[in-house]
């Protein structure tokens, strides 16, 4: 299925990319299997995106590591929110 | 009545405080007082000196967590009107971030649902800030 992952703020400059699009298939298509895969594709940052402290939205949503993904779905992976 | 995307905004632009107060002020009769947070660059953070800052946001998501966030603040609080405005892009020391304007019938709400609103905003708002200093830049880990 596909997927467009995006990335803000410094996650987004050590990837080195604002967004991509996914050709990924997984028998457990979830948000943290999707983590797993990126972090095994880019060694180099396997600990920033699969760290805990990293936040991810699906469409726009917060979303935890169990969420499910779908076919078209946007995934946003940033890092805790410093607004204000 | 004003649309609600009027009551939260993400602009690059600056904003006219005295402006937003009136317009939050006229929004009915029975508000009996408007407490108005502005957030402002300052030159110091950390133990660094700071010349500018960038603010990033997530075009889209940050707007719908804000009216989120305001319609959250309006029940919690009961206020009668709120409004929601952060800028992004660069920005300098003396230069406004955030707006806050709560309105309410009496003091205490307006004040308790104030100072909520910016505690949630920095907890949840995908809006990331990277401090330039004269030595480099760095994001912004945590919300002091």
């Amino acid at each position: 299925m596909k997927v467009t992952v995006r990335y803000f703020a410094l996650l987004r400059e050590r990837i080195g990319r604002e967004s991509e699009e996914l050709d990924w298939d997984d028998a457990e298509p979830t948000v943290g299997r999707l983590r797993g895969y990126l972090a095994d594709r880019a060694p180099a940052l396997g600990a920033v995106l699969r760290g805990g402290t990293l936040l991810v939205a699906v469409n726009r949503e917060y979303a935890a590591a169990d969420t499910v993904l779908r076919d078209g779905d946007e995934v946003a992976l940033f890092p805790p929110v410093t607004g204000g | 009545m004003e649309h609600v995307s009027d009551k939260v905004r993400v602009q690059r632009g600056p904003f006219d405080a005295a402006a937003e107060l009136e317009r939050v002020k006229t929004a009915s009769r029975r508000i009996g007082g408007v407490v108005l947070f502005v957030g402002v660059v300052r030159d110091f953070s950390q133990g660094r000196e700071v010349t500018k800052i960038l603010f990033e946001h997530f075009a889209g998501m940050a707007e719908t967590k804000l009216a989120e966030l305001r319609d959250a603040a309006i029940s919690r609080f009961g206020l009668i009107d709120l409004v929601i405005v952060h800028r992004f892009g660069e920005l300098l020391p003396g230069d406004d971030i955030v707006l806050i304007a709560a309105a309410a019938e009496h003091r205490a709400a307006a004040f308790d649902g104030c100072a909520w609103c910016i505690d949630e905003l920095k907890r949840h708002v995908p809006i990331w800030k990277k401090e330039h200093a004269p030595d480099g830049a760095v994001w912004v880990e945590a919300h002091p």
